[in-house]
């Protein structure tokens, strides 16, 4: 059951970013939301799907995140409150959309939600997108705390209604996946009725067709657009200042950096010393509230995650206003007052405001840090990422680096996004060597597989997962087969967006909702775009590995789909397919030629290596029954039964 | 208005445990129950790619009057929770001091770096030695062994909550965990949840004994 579609006005509850920022989009009565899943985004539209119905909001999980921002506009464009959901990189992936919609302009409110990843806790990268509102001329909104999540997403379709453009919200993991207490406010009686307006003049915002041309009237209309947005900004309960009035240090800050920022001067003791000055409204700044309080201190300190982007701009700002508030000193992630990369937090924020209050600090007691030290070292041995007890991937990187091996010729796998990223670490034998955005694994192998003429001759392979396969590996596989390139596709179909929560996608029967869905087959596609299409079990090695082998001396483009569910998937979670036991009198540990395969290399956390027998053993509450480690050893000591 | 009193406000507690142990669950919970009692409740999670055998954890705060930092300073928890022992020296070296508590589940989960033996996992003794060093009262208890004794392993998370509950730093009842699952779970989960979260309380008590 979701609360968030049903609790009534006045209630309160403990609830996750994401949570409140569906509430805010719910309140406000959007009648369309759409996404592409990302940590830490997801929430948003899996909470907006559960309460689909009962609010009548048409919901979807869009092939990528530009049609996302795409069928979100249409719902604009005919007159209806719509979002579109993203994690941070996926805005990269819209941004071509975004730029022409900021020219046109929008009609329904229509809003951006862009959840990021500071410090790239689940993520390849910590990139941002704020700057994206900066070059496209849309204002950008950052919530400090839940209750303002939800408030502020709320009264963003209110401003993207005034000013008639897309408003971009930026929050962050420690938002989008921190919970507080928001208290709610009352659910709209909304009766949408769509109609797109055509046929009124090229000029006319509200009934003219919606295009970017002519181009310099389109650009001034988007510059007014900022400028009526930053004169609301003026006056806006999300900006406020805490503080003396006139404080040593001026920090501003925004996102939950203020909560880092209250936290630190908290710990500092120096609420009479520091002022803070939180910005809800984060582009434009708005340039006569910033002049007030930029003028109270000499030194401005700006705290923010990731990237300078306020800072900068507070720069900015500040130079044009010296002349009446006087040469500011500033600090910041800029001048190495807080670290240049990775996220931050209370300490990171005290120790730098120290610095420059010239106090002393430390984080925690040193005796105490001493004497945790050796138990953290030696007692608490790492955990690096690793694929699940009975990942299908596992099995699939195992076959990849066999084949690999076995053909010789220093063949290599190109990567993306997605858990099989790590097959460039140890769980994935460490088989990929590049590794870079949705869908680049099938593209740069697509440009290896054209360097034959210079003499390369080592086979590449891609691997791509079933949701990436739509999202943006088909164009490369279009390119592959049109460019005469030579490489191999391996899909690993663990049937959803396994990674984000089991998203749906156009592979499958189901949509965001539950609704029956036709689903798109991955096979009869690459067949149809003329690619050499096999299938097989991953689970299946000696198949799996005979057909790799094959298709790696073939020639041409050919696309194997590895197809298997992924071990934590709501059909498979819980239940075995096999009963695997390893007879430990088989097992001939290390006395066997095999150097423990099974632990040493195969790596999976069902198995354990008991160093006092010195065998092998499964490891019952961990093993998940997928039976691949009875391929795997040589004297046969592990055996699987099917499970009943 | 809270009339009921905390150990500490704000308090600060971190529940431990590696990926799929129902860590997140855990802060849900008591937060839930806990925020129904009219506290402030801010949590700060820690999951996403570390659902796949990473370490997880979520810092819970509790406070009378607002919301705070989703992250908890350096050296300042009053409470440890771990669902894994080595979780739990992990998250005291960075965010223990001299009067932190602890409630350790001691069921041991691998990494891959001890099944293939590039990192040695410590011995039980050692933990319970850093453990009473490091931290001013602790609870080793064999929660995954009750649980699985009841049935199902992951009731470990329910087992720790109820000894949470036991050790008494913030009104955390009985009732009061039965609201929340009642709310949010399935009903046929409610009555084993109840006897887990029994357990837990019964088993720090006996610690105590």
């Amino acid at each position: 059951m979701s609360i968030i579609g049903k609790a009534k006005e006045g209630e309160r509850h403990l609830l996750m970013g994401n949570d409140a920022i569906a509430r805010g989009i719910i309140e406000a009565g959007a009648s369309v939301a759409a996404g592409y899943p990302g940590t830490p985004s997801s929430e948003i539209i899996e909470n907006l799907a559960k309460a689909a119905k009962e609010r009548n909001i048409y919901v979807e999980w869009s092939v990528n995140e530009k049609v996302a921002m795409e069928v979100a506009a249409a719902a604009s464009f005919a007159g209806l409150r719509t979002v579109a959901v993203m994690k941070q990189v996926g805005v990269n992936v819209a941004s071509d959309f975004m730029l022409h919609l900021s020219e046109t302009g929008t009609r329904g409110g229509m809003i951006l939600i862009s959840c990021e990843d500071p410090g790239a806790l689940s993520s390849g990268n910590e990139g941002e997108s704020r700057p994206f509102a900066k070059l496209f001329e849309v204002p950008l909104l950052e919530p400090g705390d839940f209750q303002e999540a939800k408030d502020m997403t709320r009264w963003a379709f209110e401003l993207s209604e005034k000013v008639r453009n897309l408003v971009m919200i930026r929050s962050v993991t420690r938002l989008s996946h921190a919970s507080g207490n928001v208290t709610l406010g009352p659910l709209p009686d909304v009766v949408p009725h769509a109609r797109f307006k055509f046929r009124g003049d090229e000029m006319d915002p509200d009934e003219g067709p919606v295009v970017t041309f002519p181009v310099a009237y389109r650009h001034t209309l988007m510059q007014t657009k900022l400028a009526q947005a930053v004169a609301l900004f003026e006056d806006c309960p999300f900006n406020r200042y805490e503080g003396p009035e006139q404080p040593e240090v001026l920090i501003v800050t925004s996102s939950a950096c203020y909560l880092y920022t209250k936290e630190a001067v908290d710990l500092l003791d120096v609420q009479d010393r520091v002022g803070v000055l939180k910005m809800g409204t984060t582009w434009p700044l708005p340039p006569k509230y910033m002049e007030k309080h930029l003028a109270k201190s000499k030194i401005i300190f700006t705290v923010e995650e990731v990237l300078p982007f306020m800072e900068d701009n507070v720069k900015i700002l500040a130079a044009g206003l010296a002349e009446r508030i006087g040469f500011k000193r500033f600090h910041g992630r800029g001048d190495g007052t807080l670290p240049a990369v990775n996220e931050l937090n209370p300490d990171l924020v005290a120790a730098g405001l120290a610095r420059i209050l010239e106090m002393e600090y430390t984080a925690a007691d040193p005796e105490y840090a001493r004497l945790s030290e050796e138990s953290a070292i030696s007692g608490a041995p790492q955990r690096d990422l690793a694929f699940c007890a009975g990942c299908p991937h596992r099995a699939s990187f195992w076959s990849l680096h066999n084949a690999l091996e076995i053909d010789g010729r220093e063949g290599f796998v190109c990567g993306d996004i997605g858990c099989y990223a790590l097959g460039s670490r140890p769980t994935g034998f460490s088989v990929s060597k590049t590794g870079h955005a949705m869908g680049s694994g099938t593209g740069v192998a697509s440009g290896f597989g054209k360097l034959g003429r210079f003499g390369m001759t080592q086979p590449v392979v891609s691997v791509c997962g079933d949701s990436t396969f739509f999202h943006a590996a088909m164009p490369a596989l279009v390119n592959a087969v049109h460019t005469q390139s030579e490489m191999t596709m391996v899909v690993m179909d663990n049937s959803g967006t396994a990674m984000t929560g089991f998203q749906p996608h156009p592979g499958l029967t189901a949509d965001a909702a539950g609704e029956e869905v036709p689903a798109l087959d991955i096979s009869d596609i690459a067949r149809a775009m003329g690619a050499n299409v096999d299938v097989a079990d991953p689970f299946d090695l000696d198949t799996t590995q005979r057909k790799l082998l094959a298709l790696l001396s073939k020639g041409g483009v050919n696309v194997l789909i590895l197809k298997q569910a992924c071990a934590l998937s709501p059909e498979k979670k819980g239940k075995k397919l096999y009963n695997v036991t390893l007879d430990p009198a088989i097992c001939l540990g290390e006395n066997c030629g095999c150097n423990k395969l099974c632990t040493r290399v195969f790596k999976c956390p069902g198995l354990k290596w008991d160093s006092e027998t010195k065998t092998a053993h499964i490891d019952e509450l961990t093993c998940s029954g997928c039976g691949v480690c009875a391929s795997i050893c040589p004297s046969g000591a592990i055996t699987k039964k099917e499970a009943v | 208005m809270v009339t009921t009193s905390l150990a500490a406000d704000p308090y600060n507690m971190i529940i431990t445990g590696v990926g799929g142990q129902g860590n997140v669950l855990a802060s849900r919970i008591v937060g839930n129950a806990l925020s129904d009692k009219g506290f402030h409740i801010t949590i700060g999670e820690t999951f996403g790619a570390s659902q796949r055998g990473g370490s997880v954890m979520s810092h819970l705060r509790i406070s009378t009057t607002s919301v705070l930092s989703p992250q908890i300073p350096k050296g300042k928890a009053h409470m440890v929770v771990a669902l894994e022992p080595t979780e739990a020296l992990r998250v005291l070296h960075q965010y223990g001091n001299r009067n932190t508590k602890m409630i350790m589940n001691t069921r041991p989960i691998y990494s891959v770096g001890v099944i293939c033996g590039e990192y040695q996992y410590p011995a039980m003794e050692d933990v319970k030695r850093w453990g009473d060093q490091l931290t001013s009262a602790s609870w080793l208890i064999d929660a995954t062994d009750e649980a699985v004794k009841m049935g199902n392993a992951i009731l470990g998370n329910v087992i720790l909550i109820g000894a949470l509950a036991a050790v008494g730093d913030f009104p955390l009842d009985k009732a009061s965990f039965q609201d929340v699952i009642t709310r949010t779970m399935p009903a046929n989960k409610v009555d084993i949840n109840l006897t887990a979260f029994e357990k837990g309380m019964e088993m720090v008590q006996q610690h105590a004994a």
